[in-house]
């Protein structure tokens, strides 16, 4: 197992995927994040959907961490298309047939990259809470909005809480790629369809039918890195998501564990 | 169990749909030997190594490698190299990191890296992107990917695919070189004339069938040898092929010389009728058949 991982973290951190990923994770963070700040008195709102995010709320103990919260469903999304891309590109360049070769366990290939991914999802989500904190402060200063609330411990349990949270739904998203990887085969399939899941057709009937967002993974994350909603407990997001990732996860595995490697 | 075999198969068949890939495949290859493994396109020679690899469960049947059944393939792999279906690698990365992955995955050290890149004359790009190799390079990364493992048991399918005559001769000579110091090469390639200048074993398939496995010296032994005749007159031709089938040989004309079925002995009494007849032979040269002359009759290509 530690093979596998050592070989997969040797992959993952190729310049070209380390340096998109940065530059990706810097984007999605620095966007939300001036957003939510530099918006902080437009009616149009500044918060996720056109919510509202008032100064009052942002001076408070947990202002700091709301931008990196909020990060989460885009960072989710660079999550899955690089699990995603990962996985079904073993399929793409024919490599699968070598790291078979090496290690016949399939199981521990699944299991040994899924853990490297994990990995790199954390380096990810670390890279983007630092980013998100510090363009707070800075956004916070421009903006007039003070940051007393910020240094005190209250502050930093919200922000752990929300860095456990976001990295649980990151994860999660990335989990969904993977899955999408393995049943599609095709880099650009898992990523298409993956995406359009969870940005066009999970958002859409979330708006137009009440409620369905209880029942759709996507959605659920994004709960679960809010930490919970009015409307959605943190622990009915969590354990639905991820019980469907589970049972997701488990079919793909068998499929990947009985199928025939013929490409 | 033990096995004085690297290669064992039994009755080995692959059904997709309703089409056999691979019909109650039987042969045996002994260790230490080089055994070319030839037939046309579709006839099954990649699913016979893709099941040999463990990439791809039998229908029926079984077989052995290194003496361990291919349902195990984890209790031999870590003692196989091999390329299949020619060489797959991460284009983003360059040939030593590929390499990296491949030993880290497999345990094994990576200091010999370099080694393998010099001996496949890839020591000088090792540091650049798989992307930017030719066919060649990428083949030649294959080999040196196979041999990592140090193996007993090389499995190796068109490892000359696109490389230049001096690449194919000193793949030969590596291939040569690695069965002298024990390694069994298991080798697929379309060119058979290298096929028979370095097995010793064949294995050949035809429409998803064995039709023959064994010493390539028998094979080519059992092909009966031709005379190719050539009279100095091209008007004698059909004369000269009269008198070798009165002879009691199969004798058929080309162009412009007459090729009969017979062995050494056969070309002095040819000979001596031509000369009988009035017709001078300008040369006669009795041929034996090449592994291409063989395999194309019995698998009825052309």
């Amino acid at each position: 197992m530690i093979n596998v991982i050592r070989a997969e973290l040797a992959k993952l951190r190729r310049p070209s995927l380390s340096l998109s990923t940065v530059v990706a994770v810097t984007f999605v963070t620095g966007l939300v994040t001036s957003l939510l700040f530099l918006l902080v008195d437009s009616p149009e709102g500044n918060g996720e959907r056109g919510t509202r995010i008032s100064r009052e709320v942002l001076e408070l103990s947990t202002g700091i961490s709301i931008s990196f919260s909020n990060s989460a469903g885009l960072l989710g999304i660079v999550a899955l298309c690089i699990f995603a891309a990962q996985t079904a590109q073993e399929y793409t360049y024919g490599t699968l047939r070598n790291l078979l070769v090496r290690q016949p366990s399939r199981m521990k290939i699944l299991i040994g990259k899924l853990i490297s991914m994990k990995m790199f999802a954390v380096v990810m989500v670390t890279i983007s809470a630092i980013l998100a904190l510090l363009l707070s402060y800075v956004f916070a200063g421009v903006m007039d909005i003070s940051t007393a609330a910020w240094s005190t411990n209250e502050a930093r349990a919200a922000v752990l809480r929300g860095f456990v949270n976001v990295l649980i739904a990151t994860i999660g998203f990335g989990i969904f790629g993977m899955i999408l990887g393995l049943l599609f085969r095709s880099p650009i399939s898992a990523i298409s369809i993956g995406v359009i899941w969870n940005l066009i057709i999970e958002g859409l009937l979330s708006v137009f039918v009440t409620d369905l967002g209880r029942y759709f993974p996507g959605q659920l994350l994004t709960v679960v890195a809010d930490g919970g909603t009015d409307e959605i407990s943190y622990q009915y997001a969590l354990f639905t998501s991820y019980g469907f990732l589970t049972i997701g996860l488990l079919l793909v595995a068998v499929l990947f564990k009985k199928r025939d490697v013929a490409n | 169990m033990s096995s004085p075999l690297a290669l064992d198969v039994a009755d080995l068949s692959k059904k997709y749909g309703d089409r056999m890939a691979l019909s109650h495949a039987n042969f045996e290859v002994p260790l230490g030997s080089i055994c070319g493994f030839v037939g046309p396109n579709g006839s099954g020679k990649t699913t016979t190594i893709r099941m040999l690899l463990g990439l791809i469960k039998p229908t029926t049947g079984s077989g052995h490698v290194l003496g361990e059944s291919i349902t195990q393939p984890e209790k031999y792999l870590p003692n196989v190299g091999a390329m299949i279906e020619g060489p797959a690698f991460y284009p983003a990365l360059t040939g030593k990191q590929n390499l990296a992955v491949l030993a880290k995955l497999g345990g094994f050290a990576t200091e010999p890296i370099q080694e393998l890149l010099d001996l496949v004359d890839l020591g000088d790009r090792g540091d650049s992107k798989f992307k930017t190799y030719s066919l060649g390079m990428k083949q030649r990364l294959g080999i040196a990917a196979a041999l990592l493992p140090n193996p007993k048991l090389l499995v190796l399918d068109e490892p000359t695919n696109g490389l230049d005559p001096a690449g194919i001769h000193e793949i030969r000579t590596l291939l040569r070189k690695l069965a002298d110091s024990g390694t069994t090469v298991f080798v697929s390639s379309h060119l058979l004339s290298e096929i028979e200048m370095i097995s010793d074993y064949l294995v050949m398939l035809r429409q998803g069938k064995v039709i023959f496995s064994g010493k390539t010296i028998d094979l080519l032994a059992a092909q009966k040898p031709v005379i190719i005749a050539k009279p100095e007159n091209a008007k004698d031709l059909a004369r000269l092929c009269e008198i070798a089938s009165k002879l009691g040989e199969r004798a058929v004309i080309k162009t412009d010389v007459v090729e009969v079925s017979g062995d050494v002995n056969f070309s002095s009494k040819l000979n001596k009728a031509a000369f009988d007849a009035g017709i001078i032979l300008s040369s006669l040269t009795p041929v034996r058949p090449t592994l291409e002359d063989t395999f194309f009759e019995m698998t009825g290509e052309q």
